[in-house]
């Protein structure tokens, strides 16, 4: 144990530690935000679909040899989560088949691109770790985590500020609607937040993984709390408490963050499912 | 002056009309039931009445004062709402969003409005509970009672008894009749379910092919009216 302590102390030394995990809490903390309001409004997949719109994002940018490639991607991820949030109704290519398509033709075209203008030479490395963001994390710099807490910041006041819309628009749009709420406005405010999350998720887990940090932490709330604000409270916790014990383990063990936060992610879920079958059968 | 009136109105989408040349006026105190079969346009009305859809032609005037977004609505059931992690309070609070305006946080009267609701609505002790556990007559006085949060005048109800059992479905007849003779809060309802409309309505509004509008004594000496109250229920 004592061993295992000295090493945690050596390697928390290095400030790219600090960062990585100040950075890996945030993210989860917002993705879990966004998470409760997008599994229920059966939006689970635009995770997905838009994390491989940042990939898609990110080899262009690579491709036109952008030194920050942040703003690009911020815009064309922001772009693309309005078209889908608004197709979901009334659509002639309804919300899940259009998530399905941009997001396998945004992965192909972005593999496509680096391949044939990436000038580096070690081609699979880099989408490797575009895809799980198996090293990234470890290479931010101090910028890249002043940005994150910021964008991070935004994140939680919006959803703090808009926590009972967004609430009303998610339970009822129409009724929500018919009270003055405007519905519209605020699921466009949702798209525009979760890209936001999910460019900033990227350096974390990778545009592979981002789904399950939007997904876990809500679905396992949900299995075992039983109102909106319990079920956002405890995603948060679970979300933030996941993403710590996963970077730890990450670190001693040597194995990539993203995946590793991942698999306790599920082992969680499992816990949680576990609990909530027994709270069931008592009640 | 009408509390809400109806001019000429032509409703559809996509370029269809399939409501022409409708006028009706409903005063204050007065229980529409709307009837008619599925397809001939009734929800379509509801959300031009509430607002959410623009007419093709014609226009819904509403009385002074009366603002569009102080008319309660009762919805049919989304697939949404089965597994919904909301506890009761969170959802009747909810109806006072229209209240609100740009102000993110509920104040004191609005918590206050929607525990009378709840009391109203006979759901005390139920405000922790989650709303997908209730049953279904427990649900729909839960979304009445959210109705009746944002409500000022009057109250839009889109089939409230459907799914419901017999005996639930009357103690829900008796809570509206209740709304409408004790607190002159003014009815329309959107039915399936004739009998009931025709027991409970002050007017009726049948569409279809035959259009027809007035009191339910009118309706039932109608050769419209004759003919489909016998027979109760519409097929569907």
């Amino acid at each position: 144990m004592t061993e295992i302590l000295s090493e945690f102390a050596l390697y928390f030394n290095y400030p790219f530690v600090w960062y990585a995990l100040i950075v890996g809490v945030l993210i989860a903390f917002c993705s879990s935000l966004l998470g409760v309001t997008l599994v229920l409004k059966r939006f689970s997949f635009i995770g997905d679909g838009l994390s491989h719109v940042a990939f898609g994002a990110i080899a262009i940018a690579s491709v036109l040899k952008l030194t920050n490639n942040m703003p690009l991607v911020l815009l064309i991820t922001t772009l693309c989560a309005v078209l889908l949030l608004r197709t979901g109704r009334n659509a002639r290519i309804k919300g899940d088949a259009a998530v399905a398509m941009i997001s396998v033709g945004s992965l192909a075209v972005g593999y496509l691109l680096m391949n044939v203008f990436s000038a580096s030479g070690n081609l699979s490395g880099d989408i490797c770790s575009t895809l799980f963001g198996s090293t990234s994390i470890i290479t931010l710099t101090q910028s890249d985590v002043w940005l994150c807490i910021s964008l991070s910041v935004a994140v939680v006041a919006v959803f703090i500020i808009f926590y009972n819309k967004i609430f009303a628009v998610t339970f009822d749009e129409s009724f929500a609607q018919t009270t003055g709420t405007r519905a519209n406005l605020y699921n466009l405010l949702i798209a525009v937040t979760i890209a936001v999350v999910i460019v900033l998720a990227m350096n974390l887990v990778g545009s592979l993984l981002i789904s399950a940090l939007v997904i876990f932490p809500a679905l396992s709330a949900m299995r075992v709390f039983k109102s909106f604000k319990s079920v956002t409270l405890c995603a948060a916790v679970f979300a933030v408490v996941c993403s710590v014990l996963g970077i730890l383990i990450s670190i001693i063990a040597g194995t990539p963050v993203g995946s590793t936060i991942v698999a306790i992610d599920i082992v969680a879920f499992a816990a949680f499912w576990a609990v909530g079958l027994f709270k069931d059968r008592k009640a | 002056m009408p509390l809400l009136s109806c001019q000429n109105l032509s409703l559809g989408y996509d370029g269809i009309e399939i409501i022409k040349n409708l006028s009706f006026d409903v005063n204050s105190g007065d229980y529409l039931c709307i009837v008619g079969e599925n397809g001939s346009g009734k929800t379509t009305l509801m959300k031009t009445l509430l607002g959410l859809q623009s007419p093709m032609h014609g226009k819904v005037i509403v009385e002074n004062g009366l603002k569009q977004n102080e008319i309660g609505y009762l919805p049919q059931q989304t697939v949404v709402q089965r597994d919904f992690p909301a506890s009761v309070w969170e959802v009747v609070l909810s109806g006072c969003q229209g209240r609100c305006g740009l102000r993110p946080f509920y104040n004191k009267e609005e918590k206050k409005l929607a525990k009378k609701n709840i009391e109203k609505m006979g759901l005390s002790g139920l405000e922790k509970r989650c709303y997908r556990e209730l049953s279904g007559g427990q649900q729909q006085r839960v979304l009445l009672a959210r109705a009746l949060c944002a409500a000022k005048k009057i109250l839009l109800l889109d089939e409230p008894v459907s799914g419901l059992d017999p005996r639930v479905t009357a103690e829900m007849y008796a809570l509206i009749e209740n709304l409408n003779r004790k607190e002159g809060i003014t009815i329309i309802m959107i039915s399936h379910d004739i009998s009931a409309a025709v027991r409970y309505a002050s007017h009726i509004l049948h569409m279809g092919d035959t259009e027809f509008f007035g009191t339910k004594a009118e309706y039932l000496n109608s050769a419209v009216g004759r003919s489909f109250a016998k027979g109760g229920r519409f097929n569907d």
